[in-house]
């Protein structure tokens, strides 16, 4: 017995001193470094995918602590477990040795008629809980989604069968498209011309060009303008009024009958009568609705269209100005430089300009490009807008401009690399059959790089498109009124603010007045910007991996 | 072909463009750099520069008598007198509409009869209060108003009587009055005098509307009870509610708040010769002048015997002469202390600044005034009145005032603090950046402590045992946290996982336990099990055989946690930790912030200590396994040694990534700027701080100019990390190639 222990004791010290629990220790760093990883993308895709799945609308019969029956309808939201003694003080029964009481946050919705969207149920209150297939959840332009059950159809004031709901529904879509178009569109490009007019005007005075023929031009264009406003303005009071004819009457939970407008209503749906293939097309309606759509209600509901939006053409506009700049440091750093201590003190202003905090180069942004040479932009060029600012004050340029210092070291960087692997014989062949170095390099080199050019330029923009800090002093907003890319002249609009995907997710997150029911939208938002990034950096990094191939393959 | 026709004059002019343009691309990037740290510097400087006074008009007044008061409009483009006959006179400052400057507006007379006036209270900027010698008193307000013509501004000045244009009966008596203090607002007018009999009165008198547009009001008299006679310099706060009244070289302190009755609150006793005395703006705070040219700051703190005067700090003018007047501005802690000589001492009370000494005259000065905008001086002495600008945009920050404490009006003692910004008006911001960057560092040690074991091990583990199939894959895939936007991370730990650790509190520190014990059970078991099932699974798979063994440990902590919760803590930790332990929880809290930075820096650390350690040369390792040493004796001694600046190198870039990450720390905690290092309290870090505040701060402000003196900080900082790092890398990557 003795024995064997004392075997057992040497095995265990041969164990010890062999390192072996030392090198699985640092494997267990890996595995946590995975988990971690993996873990986060599974919880942002499963959190973001199933806010577009319809949830089942469920009716829960329950009699509260005060013997009060009461019906509480909607959609499911969260489980948790709380400790039993925090029900000491109430009168619910929980069984014996029972240590813990489930709870449920239920999506009420109804928010003109309760004050919270969300409340909790206690699973021991509840008596029944039900799916019953006549419910709906209507999606709605103000106030969030109603949940209850459709009473009547009302059609310019008569009841009329519920059959004819899609039929209705429709046509309120269509109308509420005309309106859109209108407003958007045509009244927005009447008055931008009238404003343009205007500081045209202010322009001839401040230059004293300004004659009695000259204003009264102007004031015909103007007159012409809102003439031309005012029949729009009349077409959209009748298309409102059109929009405005049908109404729905529905019950809600606790027995009210609420009538809604159809003008209010986005869509109706009876989630309990979905099957599961029903289900994945409304889950990719869901899908399409938010890529495509505009936010609505302080952007806690609806689709993220202009976010998206603005996050490209910021992230476009950047590229454009980083790709040059970027490249040809690399060219110089690797082609021209010699090994000196420039060289040297050139390669650590790399190194720094990558290390530098991204919101430093925001306050660098704001105060020399938006102030400074804004500033001066607008005394130049733009004196008739003043005091508004016109470049003087946060805009897309400048976040592109900003977000394009930050980004040159990883063009660099990933570009410096493809030429270092490129083999000195294609130099040497070019240059002794007479080429300059000029034309080495624009014919033979370059083309060779540009794999690696690309996949640091797609680095770049993952980079770019993820960043937020700096963009926040230079540019972002949480809602712009107009893109900053439409069908007015100069159709793009650099000095305009925009809308950026992961400002979004900070400030739905952190700053709407219900963050509670914002979640599941930020977590989508997440989800979409992690997937932009994601399939950059892998695109980026194939690239460079089947050019790494290519080039091994050059070597022999 | 195409190169063939072309002349080679041509081409060499090309080849030569190109290698300029690609040159001039080239430094672009170090001239970026050093813009940015040029412009930051630019920009901050301003901060930091001493005030400077200079004289920019002055114009020959045209009465000979002595003149007891002046002013200056808000441009700075009319000045007024009024002399001890009684007479206010307005001058032109500038040139305007034809008229020179120096020129006379207009001069009215403001006393009836041919009385003189004997003294001039003031109270603010605007009210005067004139005693005459026929003892009528007058309360005027000189008024300006800037009209803007087509391509002109015209500033127009008219007097205006706040109480009434009769004379004011101040003392029911009708006694003469020796010293005299008044304050108004637009509701009540309050007058604290000492006659020539010895009383020390105090006159209300209450609007019956409102002063600002009725004149009408109901007078209150009131003896206070209070024998002295030696009563001087008589004061009172803007607010009315305290008369300080200098009664030899003592300081008394009445309470004047209440109709009925004058309470004497407190007395000062500087011990000294008071020579001058002024209250600061804000009303808290009396500057006492001596004759040895000290000007002591005093203001109520509350301490263990109750509220008290107590002396905070003083100051020294520049030649040690008897202070004779002080002057405060209106809105700033800045004062001017003038000696009998003429010369002016400009001080910073908070920032504890001198911020400029000069000779302003020969003398005191007859009459001294600041411009409401406190950019300017106007002194009249030997019938001239000379205006002198004053640049002092930023007296309150002082590289000092930024790093050590300071001693705020209303606080018990000298503190750390950041509050820029506040609803009040009467607010006095406070700049001090140690608690932010206080922040900075603790979110970076947090971070660290996190991330450092993990992300080395990891390193360690791919680099030296990790077979070269599973490392193509494995390494991609963790360096795939790097592109992970940091406001995603920001918002997971905000929302996602500040309320799990929160209710979970427990399940984090039972993983600290159970991971790596979890590891070691798993490795010993993996150690006896019998041969041939250790070839099926070798122990190059052991990251993948712990995936599942460190799941089941977690599990494991979040399903004790309850438990744990309820038998130890009396179920509910957050409790237990406020009230047992007495440490405040905030839910966003270092902890949080630890965990989430920690991801962001995990990637960092991670492929820059795994280069090192998988470029160390391999005839170095095999060397050492060839001598007999076990795998990680080679890896202690050999490859970690080898490879440590490296390793070095790597956590360098981890903490200026930490310590620069914003949207993490702006998210997952509550950006309260304090000074404690409690794991479960928040902290407001130099990035956060700037994303918070640079939108709202207005530029060109002292505030403004704070936060870009953060960027530099920050900028420095990492610039020096980073470069460190650079070298000690470059020096590696060198070692390494001449072995």
């Amino acid at each position: 017995m003795m024995k064997n222990s004392n075997k057992e004791q040497h095995n265990m010290n041969k164990w010890f001193t062999s390192g072996s629990p030392w090198i699985w220790l640092s494997a267990g760093g890996v595995s946590i470094s995975l988990i971690s990883v993996l873990g986060l993308l599974w919880l942002i895709a499963s959190k973001g995918l199933s806010y577009f799945w319809p949830a089942d609308i469920y009716e829960f019969k329950s009699i509260n602590d005060q013997g009060v029956p009461t019906t509480v309808i909607g959609e499911i939201y969260d489980r948790e477990f709380i400790p039993a003694t925090q029900l000491a003080h109430t009168s619910i029964k929980l069984e014996p040795g029972q240590e813990t009481v489930e709870r449920l946050l239920v999506k009420t919705g109804n928010r003109e008629l309760v004050s919270l969207d969300f409340r909790w149920i206690l699973e021991p209150e509840i008596q029944s809980t039900a799916t019953p297939e006549d419910l709906v959840v209507i999606e709605r332009r103000t106030n969030g989604n109603f949940y209850g059950y459709i009473d009547s159809l009302i059609l310019d004031g008569e009841e009329v069968d519920l059959a004819r709901l899609p039929e209705l529904l429709e046509r309120v879509d269509n109308f509420q498209e005309q309106i859109e178009e209108l407003q958007s569109t045509h009244i927005g490009a009447i008055n931008y011309k009238i404003e343009r007019t205007r500081l045209k005007e202010r322009k001839y005075k401040l230059d004293n060009e300004l004659t009695d023929e000259l204003a009264k031009e102007l004031n015909a264009d103007v007159d012409a303008l809102k003439a031309e406003y005012q029949v729009l303005e009349k077409e959209l009071m009748a298309l409102r009024d059109e929009v405005a004819r049908d109404q729905l009457v529905v019950t809600a939970m606790d027995g009210q009958k609420v009538t809604i407008n159809f003008e209010h209503i986005l869509k109706v749906t009876y989630n309990n009568r979905l099957n599961v293939w029903d289900k994945f097309v409304t889950f990719l309606d869901q899908i399409t609705a938010f890529l495509v759509d505009d936010p609505r209600e302080a952007n806690t509901e609806g689709g993220v269209f202009p976010a998206i939006f603005g996050t490209v053409l910021m992230v476009l506009l950047m590229t454009v100005i980083v790709s040059p700049f970027g490249v040809v440091a690399a060219i110089y750093l690797h082609e021209y430089a010699g090994k000196n201590a420039f060289t040297k003190l050139l390669r650590i202003a790399v190194i720094n300009l990558a290390g530098v905090p991204s919101i430093v180069y925001g306050v660098f942004g704001l105060g020399f490009f938006v102030y400074m040479v804004g500033g001066s932009l607008d005394n130049l060029f733009y004196p008739e807008t003043l005091p508004s600012p016109t470049f003087g004050t946060p805009g897309v340029l400048w976040s592109a401009i900003t977000l394009a210092i930050l980004t040159l070291p990883v063009v660099i960087v990933s570009t410096e690399e493809g030429l270092a692997r490129i083999p000195s014989a294609m130099r040497h062949g070019s240059l002794a059959l007479g080429a300059t170095k000029a034309e080495t390099l624009w014919r033979i080199i370059l083309p060779i790089a540009s794999p690696a050019i690309m996949t640091g330029i797609i680095l770049a923009i993952a980079r770019a498109a993820g960043e937020v800090a700096p963009l926040m002093l230079v540019g972002v907003v949480k809602m712009a009124p107009n893109l900053p890319l439409d069908g007015n002249f100069p159709f793009l609009h650099l000095d305009r603010k925009f809308m950026h995907l992961g400002f979004h997710i900070y400030d739905v997150g952190f700053q709407s007045p219900n963050v509670e029911a914002a979640r599941p939208l930020v977590y989508a938002t997440a989800l979409l910007l992690v997937t932009i990034i994601i399939g950059l950096n892998m695109t980026a990094v194939s690239v460079r991996n089947k050019l790494r191939e290519k080039y091994r393959m050059l070597e022999h | 072909m195409a190169l063939a026709f072309k002349s080679s004059g041509t081409r060499q002019f090309k080849n030569s463009l190109a290698k300029w343009l690609i040159t001039l691309g080239g430094i672009s990037v170090l001239f970026t750099l050093v813009l940015i740290f040029m412009y930051l510097l630019y920009v901050i400087k301003p901060v930091f520069d001493s005030a400077k006074v200079e004289q920019t008009s002055q114009i020959v007044l045209n009465s000979n008598s002595e003149t007891l008061s002046t002013g200056v409009d808000e441009l700075k483009e009319v000045a007024y007198q009024i002399n001890s006959l009684g007479d206010i006179t307005f001058y032109r400052l500038i040139d305007n509409n034809g008229s020179k400057a120096g020129s006379e507006i207009f001069s009215q007379s403001l006393i009836e009869g041919d009385a003189d006036i004997l003294h001039i209270a003031d109270s603010g900027i605007a009210y005067k209060l004139l005693v005459d010698s026929n003892n009528n008193n007058l309360v005027v307000a000189p008024k300006f108003r800037a009209v803007y013509t087509a391509d002109n501004r015209e500033i127009i000045a008219r007097i205006d009587y706040p109480l009434g244009e009769d004379p004011l009966v101040i003392d029911e008596d009708n006694e003469s009055l020796s010293n005299i203090a008044f304050g108004m607002n637009t509701e009540k007018t309050v007058f604290v005098a000492s006659t020539i009999d010895g009383r020390l009165i105090k006159t209300s008198f209450i609007a019956e509307d409102d002063f600002d547009y009725d004149s009408a009001y109901e007078a209150i008299y009131q003896e206070i009870e209070f024998y002295s006679k030696n009563i001087g310099q008589i004061l009172i706060t803007p607010d009315l509610s305290l008369a300080f009244v200098q009664n030899g070289n003592k300081v008394a302190v009445f309470d004047i708040s209440d109709e009925e009755e004058v309470t004497l609150k407190a007395e000062i006793n500087p011990k000294a010769n008071i020579t001058s005395m002024a209250l600061l703006s804000g009303s808290s705070s009396i500057l006492i002048g001596d004759d040895k040219g000290h000007i002591s700051q005093w203001f109520e703190v509350a301490s263990e015997s109750g509220r008290d005067f107590q002396k905070i700090r003083s100051f020294n003018n520049s030649n040690g002469e008897a202070v004779t007047k002080i002057y405060t501005e209106q809105f700033r802690k800045s004062f001017y202390a003038i000696t009998s000589t003429g010369i002016a001492d400009i001080f910073y009370t908070t920032s504890e600044a001198q911020l400029w000494n000069g000779a302003i005259a020969n003398k005191v000065p007859d009459a001294f005034a600041i411009s409401p905008r406190a950019d300017a001086i106007v002194t009249v002495s030997e019938n001239k009145l000379t205006v002198l600008s004053v640049h002092n945009e930023h007296p309150e920050v002082t590289w000092s005032a930024l790093w050590n404490e300071v001693w705020y009006e209303g606080y018990a003692e000298p503190e750390y603090i950041w509050q820029s910004t506040s609803g009040s008006d009467d607010f006095e911001a406070k700049f001090s950046l140690v608690p932010i960057s206080f922040g900075t560092i603790k979110a970076a040690f947090y971070a660290m402590l996190f991330a450092v074991p993990i992300a080395l091990t990891a390193a360690i583990y791919t680099a030296y045992f990790m077979t070269p199939g599973l490392r193509k894959k494995v390494k991609p895939t963790i360096e795939l946290m790097e592109a992970l936007p940091t406001v995603i991370l920001g918002f997971l730990a905000g929302l996602w996982l500040a309320p799990i650790i929160e209710i979970y509190l427990p399940a984090i520190f039972l993983m600290v336990i159970f991971l790596p014990l979890s590891i070691l059970v798993a490795a010993f078991i993996w150690f006896k099990l019998p041969r041939d099932i250790k070839i099926k699974i070798p122990e190059t798979l052991a990251p993948v055989i712990l995936i599942p063994v460190v799941l089941l440990a977690v599990y494991a902590a979040f399903a004790l946690s309850p438990v744990l919760e309820t038998h130890m803590f009396g179920g509910d930790v957050r409790q237990y930790v406020t009230n047992e332990l007495g440490i405040d929880f905030d839910q966003r809290n270092a902890l949080v912030v630890g965990i989430a930075m920690g991801f962001a820096v995990i990637p960092t650390i991670f492929t820059m200590a795994e280069d090192a350690i998988f470029s160390v040369p391999r005839h170095l390792t095999s060397g050492s396994l060839a001598l007999g040493a076990t795998q990680w004796q080679t890896l202690i001694k050999v490859v970690l040694l080898t490879a440590s600046p490296g390793i070095f190198s790597a956590l360098m870039m981890g903490l200026g990534r930490a310590v620069g990450e914003t949207m993490i720390v702006l998210m997952a905690t509550g950006n309260t700027p304090i000074l404690d290092w409690s794991i479960f309290q928040g902290m407001r870090t130099l990035a956060a701080n700037i994303a918070v505040e640079m939108p709202e701060s207005e530029v060109g402000s002292s505030h403004y100019r704070i936060l870009f003196l953060a960027a530099f900080v920050l900028f420095v900082f990492t610039f020096v990390v980073n470069t460190l790092a650079e070298f000690v890398r470059q020096r590696l990557r060198d070692k390494y190639s001449s072995l």
